[in-house]
């Protein structure tokens, strides 16, 4: 890694995530389109979520990660503290792959 | 440390409670564990140890940084880590545009803030209604999790091999958790929640075909899932007719 090469990742980086703030007032966006684009950040949240969850490069990321992932989701979906929802879903994940389970 | 019971009572005036904090904080500490990680891999892959210091708070992006480094690691160009990161990053705009009103400060405080804009603190911010309290989720979490994440990149270079697999530990289930427990408040609504469904299932579909980053890009196409324009537009109504 040469320190140019992590300058222009850096420099594009800030310059995606500058666009919206700088741009806000410049642009009017009508309640519409304001609310498309938080459905937007939802979706692309969620996509990362589903692919976090299940892939690992092109592949399959194997059982224990999305079992420990859905038992956590399930949790926090019935209003589970946060932090009891996140520490099953790291040690069922854990114990899973201990007992062999990948 | 008198800066921390300061700090306390600046972030509950901002609308910050003790819950809230404490999420904030787990999240945080989870991103400094993968952090760790980072510097490790890189250091113990061969890289000079300013390199992960160097990517740490300028990129601070996650994904794309590990990215970027194993594509080296692997032997490919700096180009395609380059490019790699960046398609990785390209969710960061509309992101950005989703938080734009969190941002809407002075100059020298937007053009800082909007390095905060990350996963973890857009879904923060999403999560709530109150603006005020919008504001303080996301700049609460963005800081704190780029101080984290440099403390942990720093750590992680420093102790390089010593640090194991994290995925042993489970830590890799942190994340993806994370990010759900704190997306799950906005899928009440049905015409999102069915976009998601379709996006999350597009990326995932796509995922052993394209290259990293393009699938979670793909996943706006759920977007049509939505339905005719028109019927949802009243959900977050904003006073018209301003200059």
């Amino acid at each position: 890694m040469t320190l140019l090469a992590i300058l222009v990742l850096a420099g594009g980086t800030y310059g995606f995530r500058a666009c919206g703030p700088v741009l806000h007032r410049r642009i009017e966006l009508s309640g519409q389109v304001r609310w498309m684009l938080s459905v937007a950040a939802t979706v692309l949240l969620c996509a990362l979520v589903a692919t976090s969850a299940l892939t690992a490069g092109h592949g399959f990321a194997g059982w224990a990660r999305p079992a420990g992932v859905l038992t956590g989701g399930v949790l926090a979906a019935r209003r589970a503290p946060f932090i009891v929802a996140v520490i099953v879903a790291v040690a069922m994940t854990a114990v899973l792959r201990l007992l062999g389970v990948h | 440390m008198f800066i921390i019971p300061a700090m306390r009572s600046f972030w509950r005036t901002a609308g910050l409670d003790r819950p809230l904090l404490r999420d904030i904080a787990l999240v945080a500490l989870a991103d400094g564990v993968v952090g760790a990680s980072f510097g490790a891999i890189a250091v113990s892959g061969g890289q000079p140890t300013w390199v992960p210091l160097a990517m740490s708070p300028t990129v601070f992006a996650g994904g794309a940084q590990f990215a970027a480094l194993y594509i080296v690691l692997g032997g490919g160009g700096l180009a395609a880590a380059v490019i790699a990161g960046l398609v990785l990053n390209a969710r960061l705009l509309p992101f950005g545009f989703a938080v734009a009103d969190v941002l809407d400060l002075r100059w020298p405080a937007k053009l800082l803030g909007s390095h905060l804009v990350l996963d973890e603190s857009v879904a923060f911010a999403l999560a709530q209604r109150d603006p005020a309290r919008r504001r303080a989720a996301f700049l609460a979490c963005g800081a704190l999790i780029f101080v984290v994440w440099n403390i942990g990149t720093l750590l992680g270079a420093l102790a390089g091999r010593a640090v194991g697999n994290p995925d042993a530990l489970g830590l890799d289930a942190a994340s993806p958790m994370v990010l759900l427990a704190v997306v799950l408040p906005t899928l009440r609504d049905p015409r999102a929640r069915r976009a998601a469904l379709l996006g999350a299932a597009i990326a995932v579909a796509g995922t052993p075909f394209l290259p990293g980053g393009l699938p979670v890009l793909l996943a706006l196409l759920g977007l049509a899932a939505v339905g005719r324009p028109g019927a949802g537009g009243r959900i977050r109504p904003r006073a018209e007719g301003r200059a």
